[in-house]
């Protein structure tokens, strides 16, 4: 029988039998569905995943009137400080509308982190400003929480990942608590500027890349944001699958956060006030795409029937099934795309 | 889906400011534009209905609505309060 070409998770591209993708789909269903306690893929998912990764052609596509949105995290500098093409940040958002046809677009600062932005809130304010003056389509501020800019030589709390070594355990919970203050009074601060400079939303981006004090934050600050400005959007954006530990046990509306799955973290945010919730599926380079498609569509199909807000899966370089490279195949993203929207249910991405 | 070729910015708008999912959004969007659903990826059917409501679109004639004139058009069409153009009437005395 004819093999069919496929790749790894780190992109290198393979030919496997169709007992062997079949063999993969079944394997990366079952891993998602023992992690996270949640349903296997069906028989007719795993088929119809099949046809998907089997198609003889390049570029796939989803099914005529499934089209759907797309959201960004730092938007606004993949064509000037990624590319490198000498452009403004506001002129990049312009291309992204009028030339590559995008649905919305954040605004974010290259050091990509409230705290950082608190110093300059004043200019970024102003590029937010013309923006919202030339764009139709909306824009948002983004940014991650990045918990571990508080932390000592740089920041003023105690830096826990030196003090969990140590066995320091309670030091190191106490520094964390320290920063979760301190980063929702910076975030709040910054979501009031940009909402006086007329942004359509706040995305906060990679949550959980400092364990559940960073998703804390995050959380604690949307509250706070829709109280005082509900008609102010917010997107968030997660760092991984599971949330790392890194304090162990902090709670949100009863509700410990070390530890969710997807599907748990999508009604902890919508309960916040999250608008659109963004979950992570990492991708493992070691196993294949087939593995990795069936895995991360098993995890975003549960989120997206347990969450009470519109879902935008996470789908880049080494997210999202998406091999783990820094020019990620298009015949793979296109599938991962496919895939997520006709059988994760995604309502965006 | 688009953006603003078609109706993916629209969409979008009523995702991030009404947390609608996906179809609910789509279905809001085709009723207040009078299209089907199916027809808002649709960039021959959207730009001429993006030109008759005057709500922006790609390689704009002259003298139609862009940016920040374009969203007060799609505020009212869509029923939405848009955070830029409340900013925008403030500052400029219109409310």
């Amino acid at each position: 029988m004819d093999k069919i070409f496929t790749r790894m998770g780190d992109g290198s591209s393979i030919w496997i039998s169709p007992d062997e993708v079949r063999f993969e789909l079944n394997e990366g269903t079952l891993d998602a569905a023992d992690r996270a306690k949640i349903s296997p893929l069906g028989k007719e998912e795993l088929q119809h995943l099949y046809e998907i990764i089997a198609l003889p052609v390049n570029a796939v596509s989803i099914k005529r009137g499934q089209e759907t949105v797309t959201s960004s995290d730092s938007g606004a500098f993949k064509i000037n400080y990624q590319a490198n093409i000498s452009l403004d940040r506001a002129t990049a958002i312009m291309v992204h509308e009028k030339v590559l046809a995008a649905d919305s677009l954040d605004l974010g600062n290259i050091d990509y982190s409230y705290k950082s932005v608190k110093a300059i809130l004043h200019d970024e304010a102003k590029v937010m400003e013309n923006v919202q003056l030339c764009a139709i389509m909306p824009v948002l501020y983004g940014a991650m929480p990045n918990l571990g800019l508080y932390t000592r030589p740089d920041g003023p709390v105690e830096n826990w990942s030196e003090l969990l070594p140590l066995g320091k355990i309670k030091e190191a919970r106490a520094a964390q608590e320290e920063a979760v203050e301190l980063a929702v009074k910076d975030m709040v601060y910054i979501a009031a500027g940009m909402h006086a400079a007329g942004a359509d939303g706040i995305n906060f981006d990679t949550c959980g890349a400092s364990g559940d004090a960073d998703v804390l934050a995050a959380l604690m600050a949307i509250r706070e944001i829709k109280r005082k400005y509900p008609d102010l959007g917010v997107e968030m954006g997660m760092a991984g699958e599971f949330i790392l530990g890194m304090h162990g046990n902090l709670e949100l509306n009863n509700t410990r956060i070390a530890g969710l799955y997807p599907h748990h973290q999508a009604e902890l945010a919508a309960a916040a006030g999250v608008n659109i919730f963004g979950p992570v599926i990492n991708t493992n380079s070691n196993r294949s795409f087939p593995w990795n498609l069936a895995r991360t569509v098993t995890f975003i199909k549960a989120c997206c029937e347990a969450s009470p807000v519109p879902v935008h899966a996470n789908v880049g370089m080494g997210v999202g099934a998406t091999p783990m490279t820094p020019v990620p195949p298009v015949d793979a993203v296109t599938r991962a795309a496919k895939a997520l929207v006709e059988l994760g249910k995604a309502d965006g991405l | 889906m688009g953006g603003i070729r078609t109706a993916g910015d629209l969409v979008l708008r009523m995702q991030l400011a009404k947390s609608m999912k996906i179809e609910q959004a789509k279905q809001y969007v085709a009723d207040r534009l009078g299209v089907t659903s199916f027809e808002l990826s649709d960039c021959s059917v959207m730009r001429e209905i993006r030109q008759s409501l005057d709500i922006g679109y790609p390689m704009p004639d002259p003298g139609a609505a862009k940016g920040i004139e374009a969203k007060v058009n799609i505020a009212r069409v869509l029923g939405l309060k848009i955070n830029a153009v409340e900013q925008f009437k403030k500052k400029t005395g219109l409310k």
